[in-house]
C-alpha cells in the first residue's frame, strides 16, 4: 500500500514540473487544464459522499462558494500588506481556510442527513447550497450581486493538480482500509451496518465534512484561476455539473469518476460552435445516461482492495 | 446461578393501538442455546430489534451483564457483545466476502481514519492482521474460497452463513439468528444445526434463535421461549414445550381461531 | 392594521397558486414516489400555450372576455395535459423500476431540456414577453384595501378547482384507482387496475392543474419568459412537503402558508433579498423535525 503515497508524490512532482513549462502553453489551453484539475478535485470528493457513502447531495456547489469566497476576500485583504514573496503562504493559507470553511458548512449540512435519506436529503443539500448563495448575493462585503473582482490569479498548474492528487489520495486511501469500508457499507445496508458496530452517523458526518472540505479548496483555486466570482457561478447548475460527473465515472468509482470530470470538462470546449444547443444537448446527455447507463459509463469490477 | 448475559424485564412495544410485545420477561446465561418461537406475527422479530437496539421498547427494561440498555444504539449494543443476522438477509452486497467480515472487524481495530491516510508500516501490520483473522473466520465456515467474490452473488446457502461469520466477526458474547433456517432444505437444516453448536462451542458464546423450523428448534436448543400476540406463553426445555397445552393450541389452533397480525 | 389586511389579500392569492402548483407535485409524488422537477416547466408551458392561443381566441371572442378565457385556459390545461403524459410516458415510464435517486435526476435533466430548448430563440427566446390581457381587471375599495378582480379569480378558481380534485380522488372509480396504486402499486397491479393508464391519468390531471396554474401567475406577473416556472415551483415543492407530500389538503393548506409567509417576507424590509433563502429554510427545518409534513402520517421503517 506504500505503492499509495508513491503515486501521490509522483502526481504531485509531475504537476509542478509540468507547471515550470506551463508559460509555453497556449493561454486558452492551460486556462482548460486548470478547470479539469478543479474539477477533479470536485467529482471526487463529491464522490466520496454521493458513491462510497451512498447519500445524496445536490448542494456541492454551494461548498465551492464557500471555500472560494473565503479564499479569495483573505488573499484580496492580505496579500496586499505582504511582500510578493510570500505569496505562496498566503494562496495555500487562504486555501486551506476556505476548505475549512466549506468542512464546517459541510458539518452543517451533514448532520440532516443523518435524519434523511433519498431524494429529501437530495433536495435539502439542494437548498443549502442555494441558501448560501442567497446569502452571497446580499452581502456587500463580497461584492454581492456583482461579483468579486480583482482577485490575484495565484492558482497555477502544479497547484491545481498536486491538489488534484491529494484529493485523490485522499479518498481513495480512506476507502482502502479497513475502517474505509465501513463506508461502502453504510452505503450498502445502514442498518445492518450499525448492526456490525458501525456508527452511520459518523461516517456520513465524516464523509459530508471532508466532501466538503475538498469542494472548498476546489473554490478557492477557482477564484484564483477565474479571478472573479460571482453569486450565479454557484447555483444549482454547478452542483447538478458535479453529480453528472460522478455518475457518468460510477458512483463510488474513483478512477471513473476522474476519467468522467477531464471529459465533461472538454464537452462544453468541443460544443463550442454549438453553444446555442449545448446547454439542450447537455440536459439530453443527462436524460440518456441515466436510461442508458445509469450506473455510469466506466464500470468494471471491483477488485480485492481496490474500489479504485 | 450466575448474572445472566441478558434480562429482558417485562419488555413491552407498542406501535400505535398495536402492543407487538407485550411485558415479555426472560434471561439468558452466558453460552446457552436459546430458541424463541411462536406463530407468524408473534413478535420474535420485534423482540430481536429491542435487544438490539433498533427498536426502544416503550416499557420494561432490558439488561445487558446487568447494565440497562435503554438508549443505547445499536452500534454501541455490538461493542458491548450483541451481534444479529436478519431474516431477510442484509449482507453489504457490493462488497466482497472478506470485505464484509473485515467491516465487523473493524469495531476492534485501533487504528482509524489517521492510520489509514498515513498509510505507515504499523497500519500495514494491523489490516494485515484483521485480514488473516477475518480469513481464519471465513475458513472455518469454509468461505475462505469465496473472499473475493462479491457477498450478492454468493449463492443463498453461502449469503446465510456469511451473515453468521460477519455476525461472529464483531467478537459477540450473544448471537442473535432471526430464522437462520429459512430457505433450507433438510440437509443444508442439518448442516446448520451442527454448525450452531459448532459455533456455541468453539466460541463459548449464547446463541439466541427465532426460528420457525421445528425440528431445528428442538433439535439443538436447551431452552425455548413461546411467544403467542406478543405474549410469552411458555417457557422450558424442548420436552416441556413439546407438551404444553398453550403451545399445543398456539400451533394447532383452537376453537376460538383468530386472524393473525402479520409479522412486523 | 390595513396593511396587515392587504397583504393577507395578496397572501391568499399567491398562495392559491402555489396550492394548485403543489397539488400536482403531490399526487404524481403518490402515484411514483418521485418529485416531478419537471412540473415548474410544465407550468410555464401552460403561460406560453395560452400567450399563442389568445391572438387565434381573440378573433373570434374578443378578449378580455369570460368565454375567451375560459376557452384558452381549456385549450391550455388540454395541451399540458398531453405534454406532462408524454414526459411520463418517454423519460419516466422507462426507468419505473430504477433506483429513485436515478428517476429523481432523469426529472431534473427533463426540466433543464425544457428550459433550454424554450429559451433557444428558434423557440420562445429567453426574453420575457408581455402576456396578454384575458379578463377585464378591476380594483375593488374596501375602506383602505385594494382587492384587484384577478386575486379574487385566482382564488375562486383555486377553490373551485381543489373541491374538483378532492371530489375526483374520493369518490370516482379513477381516484380510488389513484389511491390504491399509491398505496400499493403491485397490489394494485393485482387487483386489475391498469397502472399505466392510472399514472398517465395522475401526470394528466396535475399537469392540466399547473397549466391553470401557469395562467393565473402570468396574469398577476409583469410577463412570461421560460424561466418563470422556476420560482413558484420551488415553492409550490416546498409547499407540499411542509403540507405532507403526498396529501392533497396538506399541499392546499401547505401553498397557502407559504404564499402568507412569503408575502409577509416581503413586506418587510431586508427579509425580502432572502426570500429564497427563507423558503428553503423552512423546507430544511420542516424535513428535519416533521419530514412527514404537517399534515403526512410518519412510517417506520421495517427491519
Amino acid at each position: 500500500m506504500t505503492g499509495a503515497k508513491r503515486w501521490l508524490i509522483a502526481g504531485i512532482v509531475l504537476a509542478v514540473v509540468v507547471s515550470i513549462f506551463s508559460a509555453q502553453f497556449n493561454r486558452y489551453h492551460l486556462g482548460i487544464i486548470i478547470d479539469i484539475g478543479i474539477n477533479i478535485i470536485l467529482a471526487v470528493s463529491l464522490n466520496l459522499i454521493n458513491g462510497h457513502t451512498g447519500q445524496f447531495s445536490l448542494g456541492h456547489a454551494g461548498f465551492m462558494a464557500v471555500g472560494g469566497y473565503t479564499a479569495a476576500k483573505i488573499s484580496l485583504v492580505v496579500s496586499p500588506m505582504l511582500p510578493p514573496a510570500l505569496q505562496p503562504m498566503i494562496f495555500l493559507f487562504a486555501l486551506l481556510a476556505g476548505g475549512g470553511l466549506a468542512a464546517l458548512a459541510g458539518l452543517g449540512v451533514g448532520i440532516p442527513s443523518l435524519r434523511l435519506r433519498g431524494d429529501y436529503l437530495a433536495i435539502v443539500t439542494l437548498g443549502f447550497g442555494e441558501i448560501i448563495r442567497v446569502v452571497v448575493q446580499n452581502m456587500d462585503s463580497v461584492g454581492a450581486a456583482s461579483g468579486l473582482k480583482g482577485i490575484p490569479k495565484y492558482t497555477t498548474l502544479g497547484w491545481a493538480f498536486s491538489l488534484a492528487a491529494v484529493t485523490i489520495y485522499f479518498v481513495t486511501a480512506l476507502v482502502n482500509s479497513t475502517y474505509g469500508r465501513g463506508f461502502i457499507a453504510v452505503s450498502d445496508d445502514e442498518v445492518a451496518a450499525s448492526s456490525m458496530g458501525i456508527n452511520p452517523v459518523r461516517y456520513k458526518v465524516t464523509a459530508f465534512v471532508t466532501g466538503a472540505f475538498f469542494a472548498g479548496i476546489a473554490g478557492g483555486l477557482y477564484a484564483h484561476h477565474k479571478q472573479f466570482l460571482s453569486p450565479t457561478g454557484f447555483d444549482f447548475l454547478k452542483s447538478i455539473d458535479i453529480v453528472v460527473m460522478v455518475i457518468l465515472g460510477g458512483m463510488g468509482r474513483t478512477t471513473g469518476v476522474v476519467v468522467a470530470a477531464i471529459l465533461l470538462t472538454l464537452l462544453p470546449e468541443v460544443l463550442r460552435q454549438f453553444s446555442e444547443y449545448r446547454m439542450i444537448i447537455y440536459s439530453l446527455l443527462i436524460i440518456v445516461l441515466m436510461m442508458a447507463r445509469p450506473q455510469g459509463l466506466f464500470t468494471w469490477n471491483r477488485k480485492k482492495g481496490g474500489a479504485a | 446461578m450466575s448474572q445472566p448475559l441478558l434480562k429482558l424485564d417485562h419488555a413491552t412495544i407498542r406501535f400505535g393501538g398495536l402492543t407487538a410485545v407485550s411485558k415479555f420477561s426472560l434471561e439468558v446465561q452466558p453460552c446457552e442455546l436459546i430458541g424463541l418461537i411462536g406463530p407468524n406475527g408473534a413478535g420474535k422479530t420485534t423482540a430481536f430489534n429491542m435487544i438490539t437496539g433498533v427498536y426502544q421498547p416503550t416499557d420494561g427494561h432490558i439488561h445487558l451483564n446487568g447494565k440497562s440498555i435503554a438508549g443505547v444504539k445499536p452500534h454501541d449494543l455490538t461493542r458491548q457483545g450483541i451481534a444479529r443476522t436478519f431474516q431477510n438477509i442484509r449482507l453489504f452486497g457490493s462488497l466482497s466476502v472478506l470485505d464484509n467480515v473485515r467491516v465487523a472487524m473493524q469495531l476492534h481495530c485501533k487504528h482509524g481514519v489517521r492510520a489509514a491516510l498515513w498509510r505507515g508500516a504499523h497500519f500495514k501490520k494491523l489490516e494485515n492482521e484483521v485480514e488473516m483473522h477475518a480469513l481464519e473466520l471465513l475458513d472455518i465456515f469454509k468461505l475462505g474460497g469465496l473472499r473475493d467474490e462479491e457477498a450478492k452473488s454468493l449463492p443463498y446457502g453461502d449469503q446465510r452463513r456469511l451473515e453468521i461469520v460477519r455476525a461472529l466477526a464483531t467478537r459477540p458474547k450473544l448471537l442473535l439468528l432471526d430464522e437462520p433456517a429459512a430457505g433450507m432444505n433438510p440437509t443444508e437444516k442439518d448442516e446448520l444445526m451442527h454448525l450452531i453448536r459448532f459455533i456455541k462451542d468453539k466460541f463459548q458464546i449464547a446463541v439466541m434463535l427465532v426460528e420457525h423450523d421445528m425440528t431445528v428448534v428442538m433439535g439443538i436448543c436447551e431452552r425455548i421461549a413461546v411467544l403467542e400476540y406478543g405474549v410469552k406463553i411458555a417457557e422450558g426445555t424442548p420436552q416441556h414445550i413439546q407438551r404444553d397445552p398453550k403451545v399445543i393450541a398456539a400451533y394447532l389452533g383452537t376453537a376460538t381461531e383468530k386472524e393473525e397480525p402479520v409479522d412486523a | 392594521m390595513d396593511w396587515l389586511l392587504q397583504q393577507l389579500i395578496n397572501g391568499l392569492a399567491l398562495g392559491s397558486i402555489y396550492a394548485l402548483i403543489a397539488l400536482g407535485y403531490t399526487m404524481v409524488y403518490g402515484v411514483l414516489r418521485f418529485i416531478n422537477f419537471a412540473h415548474a416547466d410544465v407550468l410555464m408551458l401552460g403561460a406560453y400555450a395560452a400567450y399563442f392561443l389568445a391572438p387565434a381566441v381573440n378573433s373570434i371572442f374578443p378578449l378580455p372576455s369570460l368565454t375567451g378565457t375560459l376557452i384558452i385556459v381549456l385549450l391550455s390545461a388540454m395541451i399540458c395535459a398531453a405534454i406532462g403524459i408524454l414526459i411520463e410516458i418517454l423519460a419516466y415510464r422507462p426507468l419505473r423500476q430504477r433506483p429513485r435517486l436515478t428517476v429523481l435526476i432523469t426529472a431534473i435533466g427533463v426540466s433543464l431540456f425544457i428550459e433550454f430548448t424554450c429559451q433557444h430563440k428558434a423557440v420562445f427566446g429567453a426574453d420575457t414577453k408581455p402576456f396578454p390581457q384575458l379578463l377585464p381587471e378591476h380594483d375593488f375599495h374596501l375602506g383602505g384595501l385594494v382587492i384587484g378582480s384577478n386575486d379574487l379569480v385566482v382564488v375562486v378558481t383555486t377553490l373551485l378547482l381543489l373541491g374538483g380534485m378532492w371530489f375526483i380522488v374520493q369518490r370516482t372509480k379513477m381516484g380510488t384507482a389513484m389511491r390504491a396504486v399509491s398505496f400499493n402499486q403491485q397490489a394494485a397491479a393485482l387487483m386489475g387496475i391498469n397502472i399505466n393508464r392510472i399514472i398517465s391519468f395522475t401526470f394528466g390531471l396535475g399537469s392540466a392543474l399547473a397549466a391553470v396554474a401557469g395562467i393565473l401567475y402570468a396574469l398577476k406577473a409583469p410577463g412570461i419568459d421560460p424561466l418563470m416556472g422556476v420560482q413558484p415551483g420551488l415553492r409550490a415543492f416546498i409547499a407540499a412537503v411542509l403540507g405532507g407530500i403526498g396529501n392533497l389538503p396538506g399541499a392546499a393548506l401547505g401553498g397557502l402558508l407559504l404564499g402568507l409567509l412569503e408575502t409577509f417576507a416581503g413586506g418587510i424590509s431586508g427579509l425580502s433579498n432572502y426570500r429564497d433563502g427563507i423558503a428553503f429554510a423552512i423546507l430544511i427545518l420542516i424535513l428535519l423535525f416533521k419530514p412527514a409534513g404537517l399534515l403526512g402520517k410518519a412510517t417506520i421503517e421495517k427491519v
